[in-house]
C-alpha cells in the first residue's frame, strides 16, 4: 500500500475505533441510569450480552470476505497499533481475564509464574520470530515449515502438531464462553455453549482473518475497560487513591502482618484441627475403596427411598445421589482432592509474598516459567498474527504494542488479587457468620466460596473460608460497592476475551486443514474461490466439533490448556527459531527434533500425571522442560552429521533475515 | 542483489543485540526469582521488591526491552540500506 493510502487508513481506523469506544462508553452510562431508574438486573445482563455480540456480528458482516490474502492474513494492511491490540485480545483468554487474578490470590508469589511466562514470552517472539515471519508472509506457520525446510514432511508435521496445540485451547474456550453465557442470563451450560458458538461463528465465518482481526480489535477495548473500572474503585475504597497498580503495596503490608497473626491464632489452630481429622477420615474411605464407595452408594439409596415425596430433605438427598461419583475409580480422584484440599487447609496460611522455600519449589517455579514463555512465543495461533501486518517494520512495532496492551491487564491482575485478599482478611474474618456481607452469600450460592462453621464458633476464621479462582475477579465489584452494571461490564469482557481468543484458534485449526492439508497436500488444483469456501466450511464443522467436545464439560480440559504450552514450546519453537537463526539446520535435522520434542513432552505428560513417573521433581505442567532441549540437542546433532541445506534454501534463509526485497517464493497474492 | 559482506556485518550486529536482549530479559525473571528471598527484604512504597519484580517490575522491563529493539533494528535497515523500500 502506498504510504498517502496508508496514513488515511490509520486515519479511519483511528476514527472508527474512537467513536466506537465513545458510544461503549455511552452505552454503559445509559445502562447505568436505567438501573437507577429501577431497571431489573436480568435486563442489564442481555443487554451486555447481546448487544456486544450485535457488535461484533456487524464487524463480522462488514469485513466478510471471498478473497484469499483477506480471508487468509487480512489482506496484510493492519498497522502495528491495531495489530498489537488484535494479538493482546487473540492472546488473552477468559482464563486470563477471570482465573489469572484469582490464581494469584490463591497461589501468592508462585502465581507469578504464570504473569511473567504470559509476558516474558513476547520478548522471545519479538526478537526471535515475528519480523522474519512477516518477511517470509505467507499465511501459515507450516507454510513456513516447508519454505525453509523443503517438502511435505514439515509441513505435515507441523498440521498434526498445530491441531494437537490449538484444539484442547479452543474447547477450553468454548467451555468459558458456555459458562459465562449461561451465569450471565440463567440459561443451562449447554445452551450456553451453542448460544457462545453462534457468537464465535458470527466473528470469523463471512470474513476469517479479516473479520477476527477487526472483532478482537473491539473485543480488546471492551474487556480493558471492564477490567479496570472495578479495581480501581477498590482501590479508591482502600487507600483514597484511583491507582490501583501502585497503591497495592499498602494491601500486600496488610496481608503479610494479619497472616502473621493467624499463626497463633488459637481458634485457627482449632479449625486447622478440624481439617486434619477430615483429611484423615477422606484417606480412610480411600483405602478402603471399592467397599466404601458401594457403603456411600447404598447409604444415600436408603436415605432417599425412607423419605417421604415431599420432604424437603428429598431433593438434596437425590443431588447428592446424582454428584455422587459413578465408579470406584471416579471416587478415588475425587476423594483424593478432596482429601488433597482439605490436607492443604490443614496448615497455617503461607506467606503471600515469599518464593518457594524448598528447592525444588524454586525449580518448578522456574521451569514453569520457562515453558510458558517459550510455548507462548510457540503458538500457532499468535504467531499467524504478524502475517497480517503491512510491512516487516510494522511487525516489529506491533510485537512491542502487543505486550504493551497484554501488560496493561497483567500489570493490573496482581492488583485485583491483593485487595481481594486484604478484603477478606480485614473484613470477614473475624465476624460473626450471622452477619455476612451479601455478596459473599451470593458467590456462595452458586459454589465460588465456601465458608462452613467448622469448630462451631459461630465467627468466621480464615481457615473456614475456600474461594475458587474465578470469584476474585467476579465478586470485586460487589466488594467495591459498585451498581449492577458493572458486574454485567465484568461478564461482557469475559466474553469479549473468551470469544477473542476462540476465534484465532478456530482459524488456526481450519486453516491448517483447508489451507495446509487440503490445498497444499491434497488438492492443490482448486481456484482460490474453491480454497475461501473450503475454509468457511471447514471452520463450522471445527466450530461444532469443539461446541460438542465442550458440552460434555470434562474436567481434564483445563489440564490440557497448560500442556498446550509446553507441547508448542517443544515442537513449533525450535523448528521456527531454528530455521532464521541457523543456517545450517536442514530438514533432517528440524523434523527429527520436532517428533522427538513432541514423544518427550508428551511421554512425560501423559506418565507423570497418570502413571507416577518423576523425573527430579517436575510436575506435569512444565513437562516441555524436558521436551525442548530435547528438541534442540537432537536437530543440531543430526544435522549436523546430514547433508547442509541447498543454497536455495540458504538463500531464502538470507532472504528473511532483513526486510529490503521480497522472499523469493514468499508473499503470495 | 545484495552482498554478503554486508548482509553477514548486519546480522551479527543484530545478534549481538539480540543476545544482549534476552541476557536482560534472562537477569530480570530468572535471576530476579531466584534471589527474590533476599529481595524481599528490601520494601519500596510498601512492595517487598522481590515479590514486585515478579508481579510488575519484570513486566515494565519486558515492554521497554520489546520497543528498544524494534528501534534498534529500524535503525541497524537503514545503516547497512536494507530497510523496505516505502
Amino acid at each position: 500500500m502506498a504510504q498517502d493510502a496508508m496514513t488515511a487508513w490509520k486515519k479511519k481506523l483511528r476514527l472508527i475505533y474512537g467513536v466506537y469506544t465513545g458510544v461503549f462508553a455511552l452505552f454503559i452510562i445509559s445502562l447505568w441510569i436505567a438501573e437507577n431508574m429501577g431497571l431489573p438486573q436480568k435486563y442489564i445482563g442481555y443487554a451486555f450480552l447481546f448487544g456486544t455480540i450485535g457488535v461484533y456480528a456487524a464487524i463480522g458482516i462488514l469485513s466478510r470476505t471471498s478473497v484469499v490474502a483477506e480471508y487468509y492474513v487480512a489482506g496484510r494492511k493492519v498497522p502495528a497499533v491495531f495489530n498489537g491490540m488484535a494479538t493482546a485480545s487473540d492472546w488473552m483468554s477468559a482464563a486470563s481475564f477471570i482465573g489469572m487474578a484469582g490464581a494469584l490470590y490463591l497461589q501468592g508469589y508462585d502465581g507469578l509464574a504464570f504473569i511473567m511466562g504470559w509476558t516474558g514470552g513476547y520478548v522471545l517472539l519479538a526478537v526471535l520470530v515475528a519480523p522474519y515471519i512477516r518477511k517470509f508472509g505467507q499465511f501459515t506457520i507450516p507454510d513456513f515449515l516447508e519454505a525453509r525446510y523443503g517438502g511435505k514432511i514439515p509441513r505435515f508435521i507441523g498440521i498434526i502438531a498445530a491441531i494437537i496445540v490449538s484444539f484442547a485451547y479452543l474447547v477450553a474456550q468454548i467451555t468459558g464462553v458456555g459458562i459465562i453465557t449461561s451465569r450471565f442470563i440463567g440459561i443451562p451450560f449447554e445452551a450456553g455453549v451453542f448460544l457462545g458458538l453462534a457468537g464465535i461463528l458470527v466473528c470469523s465465518f463471512l470474513g476469517g482473518m479479516r473479520a477476527v482481526t477487526w472483532t478482537q480489535v473491539a473485543q480488546y477495548i471492551i474487556l480493558i475497560v471492564a477490567y479496570m473500572i472495578p479495581v480501581i474503585a477498590i482501590s479508591y475504597k482502600h487507600t483514597g487513591v484511583p491507582i490501583p497498580q501502585i497503591m497495592y503495596g499498602q494491601a500486600l503490608q496488610v496481608i503479610e502482618s494479619k497472616q502473621k497473626a493467624l499463626l497463633n491464632d488459637v481458634k485457627e489452630i482449632e479449625v486447622r484441627g478440624e481439617w486434619k481429622k477430615k483429611a484423615e477420615e477422606i484417606s480412610m474411605k480411600i483405602k478402603t475403596l471399592p467397599e466404601s464407595w458401594q457403603k456411600g452408594k447404598s447409604e444415600l439409596e436408603e436415605k432417599l427411598s425412607q423419605l417421604k415425596e415431599n420432604d424437603p430433605e428429598r431433593a438434596k438427598t437425590e443431588k447428592a445421589l446424582k454428584d455422587y461419583p459413578k465408579t470406584p475409580q471416579e471416587a478415588k480422584e475425587k476423594w483424593t482432592n478432596q482429601m488433597k484440599q482439605a490436607q492443604a487447609m490443614s496448615k497455617p496460611p503461607k506467606s503471600y509474598i515469599a518464593p518457594p522455600a524448598d528447592t525444588k519449589g524454586i525449580i518448578n517455579f522456574l521451569a514453569l516459567t520457562f515453558c510458558l514463555m517459550v510455548g507462548t512465543a510457540g503458538l500457532p495461533h499468535v504467531l499467524m498474527r504478524f502475517y497480517t501486518t503491512p510491512t516487516v517494520k510494522e511487525a516489529r512495532s506491533s510485537a512491542a504494542w502487543a505486550l504493551f496492551f497484554i501488560f496493561l491487564l497483567y500489570f493490573t491482575a496482581p492488583a485485583y488479587a491483593a485487595f481481594a485478599r486484604s478484603e477478606i482478611l480485614t473484613n470477614i474474618v473475624g465476624q460473626a457468620f450471622s452477619a455476612l456481607p451479601q455478596w459473599v452469600a451470593k458467590w456462595s450460592s452458586v459454589g465460588l466460596i465456601s465458608i462452613k462453621d467448622m469448630n462451631g464458633d459461630g465467627i468466621i476464621q480464615f481457615s473456614e473460608i475456600i474461594i475458587q479462582a474465578d470469584a476474585v475477579v467476579l465478586a470485586t465489584p460487589e466488594i467495591a460497592g459498585l451498581p449492577y452494571v458493572v458486574a454485567g461490564l465484568i461478564a461482557a469482557g469475559g466474553l469479549a476475551a473468551a470469544l477473542s481468543t476462540a476465534d484465532g484458534l478456530l482459524i488456526t485449526i481450519s486453516n491448517a486443514i483447508s489451507h495446509d492439508l487440503y490445498y497444499k497436500i491434497i488438492n492443490p488444483n482448486i481456484s482460490p474461490s474453491t480454497r475461501v469456501k473450503i475454509g468457511k466450511a471447514l471452520l463450522l464443522v471445527v466450530a461444532a466439533i469443539g461446541a460438542y467436545v465442550a458440552s460434555f464439560k470434562l474436567a481434564i480440559i483445563v489440564e490440557l490448556v497448560a500442556w498446550a504450552f509446553s507441547l508448542a514450546a517443544a515442537t513449533f519453537f525450535p523448528a521456527v527459531v531454528f530455521g532464521i537463526w541457523d543456517k545450517r539446520m536442514n530438514k533432517t535435522g528440524a523434523v527429527s527434533g520436532m517428533i522427538v520434542g513432541l514423544l518427550v513432552t508428551g511421554f512425560y505428560i501423559i506418565g507423570s500425571r497418570f502413571y507416577g513417573i518423576d523425573w527430579f521433581g517436575i510436575k506435569t505442567i512444565a513437562a516441555g522442560i524436558f521436551g525442548l532441549p530435547a528438541n534442540v540437542i537432537v536437530a543440531l546433532i543430526i544435522s549436523r552429521i546430514t547433508a547442509a541445506p541447498s543454497k536455495e534454501l540458504q538463500e531464502f534463509v538470507d532472504n528473511i533475515r532483513y526486510p529490503k526485497g521480497a522472499v523469493k517464493g514468499g508473499v503470495e497474492e | 542483489m545484495i552482498k554478503s559482506d554486508v548482509l553477514s556485518n548486519y546480522w551479527r550486529e543484530n545478534k549481538t543485540l539480540m543476545l544482549l536482549i534476552l541476557l536482560i530479559w534472562f537477569i530480570i525473571s530468572y535471576g530476579a526469582a531466584i534471589v527474590a528471598s533476599y529481595l524481599n527484604e528490601i520494601t519500596i512504597f510498601g512492595f517487598p521488591l522481590g515479590y514486585y519484580m515478579g508481579a510488575q517490575g519484570s513486566l515494565i522491563v519486558f515492554v521497554i526491552l520489546n520497543v528498544l529493539y524494534s528501534k534498534k533494528t529500524n535503525e541497524l535497515d537503514k545503516k547497512y540500506g536494507l530497510q523496505e523500500e516505502e
